[in-house]
């Protein structure tokens, strides 16, 4: 087991190291900022001035080895924009992304779970074929669309809903968070509900063709000869059997939830860590953009690890095999 | 009135190859207390008996024809929920393999709790007694802590205990075992058999033991029934079929067990293999691998043949029968 994790954190490093080359270089090609941050009517002299201060005056390699240095003591970098650390900028962001990705999986295991069960025990029936039919839409449609189509119905057209913006917070541990204040809660319905739909149709595929295969092992027969009803038999006896797939995927969808909710946050101006990708892309501001993406290998990381030991805590035969290993 | 009277039971596989008659007009009685041996090679139709009775047949499979009268209400006219409520509480059944039948990611509380739970308005604690007291019955050790445990953690023998224990918890009239003790040593099987024999006596319960083991039925059943190819095709006492095999089929059987006090003998076997039940021959279906056959029986299927002993047969050269056998 010791072997195991420590196989998996060298696998990391790596990864890390790969990721800070291709970022740093990637970024590096877009554009000079300098022109961005100075005044158009700027003198050579403060151009240059400008170019010494953040160091873009030097050759690329010395610029790539002082990142690195920088950024394996945790820093990387000062926003051009904001002029504070790129990281603690985007930690600060990062609460109201993690809110959303979180209701935006409950959303999705709520609506995903339930159905796919249903399609899966009525898979022959017109039922399980509509709900099948019914996720090609969650799968294939787009973002954007979903979010203004949301927008328009419940926002605009109902008016049961806000359409933009974050509502109130409440603070809870330190970190300003809208979801446990009900206003705020309104505010998170939307945009969660545009983050799930995908998973939600992810969740429905998986629950119906695990459903299918738990419904023809012995186990559910016997459940039926001990005249156990179906619907516990779905979901306590099939249910249970089928989430460890389930929460695999779902946990390596968590993290892809908290790195590319770009769009989502974008149409629905929700004050988080993608909205903060966007406008430091448009402003050229390469700390930031270097930050963020450095941030998303590091939490797909994390993920990866927690989703493992989760593994072990559904699954009790694992259990058994790590605690003698 | 028996407890359990099935008439010209029809079974039938609706499959992309055509029907399958899984179970082509079976019928016998049960009374209370009484054993019944089902005996029959793998694809006989044993099972699927024991399946359409629970009214557990897996599509593409259909009872399509005959009466299962249970305590003399047919099976067959009863709600899903009437037929529910019978599950594991009037009729229980006992599984072949006992590594699958329990759900692996439920505990064995939850599993027997549920069983009770479902068929009586009683407390969680109630039910968990009633479970320690059925475990304890079946001879698991300290069976309050085992209730905790896993089903992985129990050896293929205690969990075939515990499918048992699940099957005796609300008291059935009827046990339908379907081969549950084919998955186990020999010497776990006999202490199992005795035990299931034993407990079925104490309380009166019918029991219907499939195998294709008759050395297992032999010292269990008190009525023995054997089917080929979805028909039975011998029934009676046990020690009757024993001694006085009527049909061929059923003294290959007898004739290839090994033992009975005939040291040095070669032991009979039954040519052949069982036919494919999609494609059965017109006359009787045992026509093919057996020596007696005739003309008669290549062209028509026997019926059913009762000597005054509560005996039946079906077959056209009973007498003959017997010589095969010796």
């Amino acid at each position: 087991m010791l072997v195991f994790l420590l196989r998996r954190l060298a696998q990391s490093v790596f990864v890390l190291i790969a990721m800070m080359v291709v970022v740093f270089f990637g970024v590096y090609m877009i554009g000079n900022p300098v022109d961005i941050l100075i005044s158009p009517d700027a003198t050579p002299a403060e151009i240059e001035e400008t170019m010494a201060r953040f160091g873009f005056d030097q050759p690329v390699y010395i610029q790539f080895l002082k990142f690195v240095g920088n950024a394996l003591q945790g820093d990387l970098g000062r926003s051009f924009v904001h002029g504070e650390p790129a990281v603690q900028l985007i930690l600060s962001y990062m609460p109201a992304t993690l809110e959303l990705a979180l209701l935006g999986l409950i959303f999705s295991i709520a609506i995903g779970v339930p159905l796919g069960v249903y399609a899966g025990y009525k898979a022959d029936r017109w039922q399980g074929r509509a709900i099948m039919t019914g996720s090609i839409f969650g799968f294939s449609l787009p973002n954007f669309w979903v979010g203004m189509l949301l927008i328009l119905i419940f926002a605009v057209e109902l008016r049961w809903l806000p359409s933009t913006g974050r509502g109130e917070t409440v603070e809870v541990l330190g970190l300003r968070l809208s979801i446990f204040s009900s206003n705020g809660l309104q505010y998170m319905i939307l945009p969660a509900l545009t983050l799930a739909l995908y998973k939600a149709s992810l969740v429905t595929r998986l629950a119906r063709a695990g459903t299918q295969e738990a419904l023809m092992q012995d186990y559910v027969k016997f459940a039926r000869a001990k005249g156990i009803s179906e619907t516990r038999i779905l979901f306590v006896h099939v249910l249970k059997n089928i989430m460890i797939p389930i929460i695999t995927v779902l946990g390596l969808e968590l993290g892809s939830m908290i790195a590319f909710a770009v769009v989502t946050e974008t149409v629905f101006a929700w004050p988080g860590m993608g909205k903060l990708l966007i406008d430091s892309i448009t402003t050229l501001d390469r700390p930031v953009i270097v930050a963020y993406l450095m941030l998303t290998v590091l939490i797909f990381i994390i993920i990866n690890f927690a989703v493992d030991v989760i593994y072990t805590l559904l699954d009790p035969r694992v259990r058994v095999k790590g605690e003698a290993a | 009135m028996s407890v359990l009277d099935i008439r010209d039971l029809q079974t039938h596989f609706f499959t992309d190859d055509g029907v399958v008659k899984a179970v082509d007009g079976v019928s016998f009685s049960l009374d209370a207390g009484e054993v019944l041996g089902l005996v029959g090679e793998s694809g006989s139709g044993k099972s699927v008996t024991g399946f359409s009775i629970l009214r557990l047949v897996d599509p593409p499979g259909r009872v399509v024809g005959g009466e299962i009268l249970f305590h003399g209400q047919d099976l067959a006219q009863l709600s899903n929920r009437e037929m529910r409520s019978l599950r594991g509480n009037r009729i229980a059944m006992i599984f072949q393999d006992p590594m699958m039948t329990l759900n692996p990611v439920l505990r064995i509380e939850t599993q027997m709790v549920e069983a009770v739970r479902a068929h009586e308005r009683i407390s969680h604690a109630a039910a968990r007694d009633r479970a320690i007291t059925t475990l304890a019955k079946v001879g698991i050790p300290s069976p309050a802590e085992r209730l905790a445990a896993y089903p992985h953690q129990f050896s293929g023998g205690m969990r075939q205990r515990v499918a048992i224990a699940i099957a005796l918890l609300n008291g059935p009239e009827l046990i339908v075992a379907d081969e549950p003790t084919t998955a186990l040593d020999v010497t776990i099987q006999s202490q199992i058999l005795a035990e299931v024999q034993e407990l079925a006596r104490e309380t009166g319960t019918a029991l219907i033991w499939i195998t294709h083991d008759l050395a297992v039925v032999a010292g269990l059943a008190d009525r023995i029934s054997v089917m080929y190819a979805g028909r039975i095709v011998e029934s009676g006492p046990t020690e009757q079929v024993l001694a006085a095999p009527q049909h061929p089929y059923t003294a290959g059987l007898l004739g290839s067990i090994p033992g009975h006090g005939r040291r040095g003998e070669r032991l009979t076997q039954i040519p052949g293999m069982a036919p494919s039940m999609s494609r059965l021959p017109a006359g009787c279906a045992f026509a093919p691998r057996c020596d007696l056959a005739s003309e008669m029986c290549r062209s028509t299927a026997p019926m059913v043949t009762e000597t005054g002993a509560g005996q039946g047969y079906r077959c056209h050269h009973p007498n003959a029968a017997q010589k095969v056998a010796t």
